[in-house]
């Protein structure tokens, strides 16, 4: 196989592997924007609704069915969430938010392991994570069925997102809560609408999210570290863009593919696990804002 | 204690129907436990412009959250009394509802979105309301034409332009809901003279032409005075005095207390200042 397609087949491979971090960095994007407030509780989200999916699949729902189901289970938990945790808490400093969120977590990890037991499941969409044969027949690169999948489902539901904020009132009124949410009351937004939807959209990205990465690597506890992965993603795109994750996303599971496959061997390989977090170092130092993240206003 | 004394007769006059907001001995505490307001009673008549003054924390805001029920997002509780905005209590509504029923707090320190721009700001303005298009687009330029500032700087982001323009951001996108009573907090914080008096005439105009009734709370006692028809004076939580505009800005206590004029004419801040820690009314 010539060098070139080599060098593409893992740039693919990474492109397509930083669309599942931008899934997952996608729903903090979503609760950051609309509670600023780092939603600590994500990566249990991700676990808790892939695993609502799986158990609900083992009671002997077909696929089709208990996909609704875990919706609206993410929907339900949305709510809740609005209910118990946020509305206490309306006008609270964003330090005690974050808290709450921490605290969240451990919630969501309790009640889904009290729920669904602790055993690793395996979660099968009917796509394997096999190289797509004609694309090897052609030029020899093997890319994954799995990979292309989650690229197509993350690139649709971004689109969407990013159509929501940009065009809908209902996009405006969260922005307007992102930045205000004491203004946003008074001027008649209803806060709670805005929140439970973006919680509950949250909900349904991790499960999306969840799924893709249950499907590769088993349903299991560990997801709830995927979400360490959306950190350095989230740093180098912004924390408030939707297209800035997108972007970051690819940016870093393409270079720490290649940089694993080109310069890890001079490290004595590993060089993926940490290459991310000091890139995101570096965008800390050079653009704290992230990409395209919302200028830091200072008026002075 | 120095009171003037009321009369039936210096109350806001009320044109036919009953007061558009009564608000009726309210006593607010904040979390359980912080007494902010005790016995706090005003009204504003339908198409008039009310003062509420007074330094600083003597509940000013405190009343005016109350009214608009954004007293609740702050821990804070309205424990007794009554508030009656166009007849209707208040007590179990949502500050969405009250928006809906036509009032509007434009909250102290102007509260912009900083990240949306001055139009957005305006257009979320109009979100209890269901128009779009052409609809919205005249609400716009009915905004507009009262602040042609604001048209001037619409795209820019909110949390760029001066003061004085956000005030304006604040007041216009209260405006987009189509009020009939606005609550202004404060909206000559931090501008200058200049800005301030701009600021006041369009509220002016804004209650004579389109007939919105104001309540405005304010320590900038002279300006406000000058633009309201009848005033109140809140102290540590309590109405220590209220009349006519005129007959307020006239008082020799006020003049004391409020615009640093004493009878012997005008005296130094310095003066002032150590006059007012020897004598208050509380």
């Amino acid at each position: 196989m010539p060098d070139i397609w080599f060098f593409i087949e893992v740039l693919v491979g990474g492109l397509l592997s930083g669309i599942m971090y931008s899934l997952v960095a996608l729903g903090f994007v979503l609760i950051y924007k609309a509670s600023s407030v780092f939603n600590f509780a994500q990566g249990a989200m991700v676990f808790f609704a892939v695993l609502t999916f799986v158990g609900v699949m083992e009671l002997g729902l077909p696929f089709w069915a208990a996909l609704p189901v875990a919706i609206g289970v993410m929907v339900l938990v949305g709510m809740a969430t609005e209910r118990f945790v946020l509305r206490p808490l309306v006008s609270q400093s964003e330090d005690t938010l974050l808290m709450a969120t921490i605290g969240l977590s451990f919630v969501i990890e309790g009640v889904a392991q009290l729920a669904w037991g602790v055993d690793v499941r395996n979660l099968d969409l009917g796509i394997r994570d096999e190289p797509i044969n004609w694309v090897m027949d052609k030029t020899g690169m093997l890319i994954s069925q799995l990979d292309i999948t989650a690229g197509i489902v993350a690139s649709v539901m971004v689109a969407s997102l990013a159509l929501l904020f940009s065009r809908t009132k209902v996009g405006r009124g969260l922005r307007a809560v992102a930045d205000d949410h004491t203004a946003a009351l008074s001027i008649g937004i209803p806060l709670k609408h805005i929140w439970m939807l973006v919680w509950a959209t949250a909900g349904v990205v991790a499960l999306v999210a969840g799924m893709l990465w249950g499907a590769r690597s088993g349903v299991q506890f560990a997801l709830v570290w995927v979400a360490l992965k959306a950190l350095p993603v989230l740093i180098i795109g912004g924390f408030t863009s939707v297209p800035g994750v997108i972007v970051a996303g690819l940016l870093v599971g393409a270079s720490e593919k290649v940089v694993e496959v080109y310069i890890g061997p001079k490290f004595g390989g590993g060089v993926e696990v940490w290459f991310p977090y000091v890139l995101a170092v570096l965008f800390l130092l050079v653009r704290p804002e992230g990409l395209f993240g919302e200028k830091i206003i200072r008026r002075v | 204690m120095n009171v003037a004394v009321k009369s039936a007769a210096d109350r806001p006059a009320a044109t036919g129907a009953g007061p558009i907001l009564a608000v009726k001995n309210i006593e607010v505490i904040y979390d359980h436990v912080i007494l902010v307001l005790r016995g706090v009673s005003l009204e504003v008549p339908q198409g008039g412009i009310v003062a509420l003054l007074g330094g600083n924390g003597a509940g000013k805001s405190t009343t005016l959250k109350s009214i608009s029920t954004l007293l609740a997002s702050e821990r804070g509780a309205v424990t007794k009394g009554s508030i009656e905005f166009r007849g209707e209590r208040t007590d179990q509504l949502t500050p969405g509802d009250l928006v809906g029923m036509g009032m509007v707090q434009v909250m102290e320190g102007r509260h912009c979105f900083g990240h949306l721009t001055v139009e957005e700001n305006l257009i979320t303005g109009a979100y209890t309301r269901p128009i779009r298009g052409a609809e919205l687009r005249d609400a716009l330029d009915k905004v507009y034409a009262y602040f042609p500032r604001l048209k001037v700087r619409r795209s820019s982001l909110a949390g760029y332009t001066s003061g004085g323009e956000q005030q304006m951001t604040a007041i216009g996108r209260a405006m987009m809901a189509k009020p009939n009573m606005l609550l202004l907090d404060e909206p000559s914080m931090g501008l200058a003279p200049q800005i301030v008096a701009e600021i006041f005439e369009i509220v002016r105009d804004l209650n004579q032409k389109e007939g919105v009734s104001i309540l405005l709370a304010e320590q900038n006692t002279n300006v406000a005075l000058k633009y309201a028809d009848y005033g109140y004076i809140l102290e540590s939580g309590r109405i220590m005095m209220d009349g006519p505009a005129k007959a307020l800005a006239d008082n020799k206590d006020v003049k004391e207390f409020y615009l640093g004029m004493s009878s012997e004419g005008r005296k130094s801040f310095r003066d002032i200042k150590s006059y007012r820690r020897r004598k208050r009314w509380v």
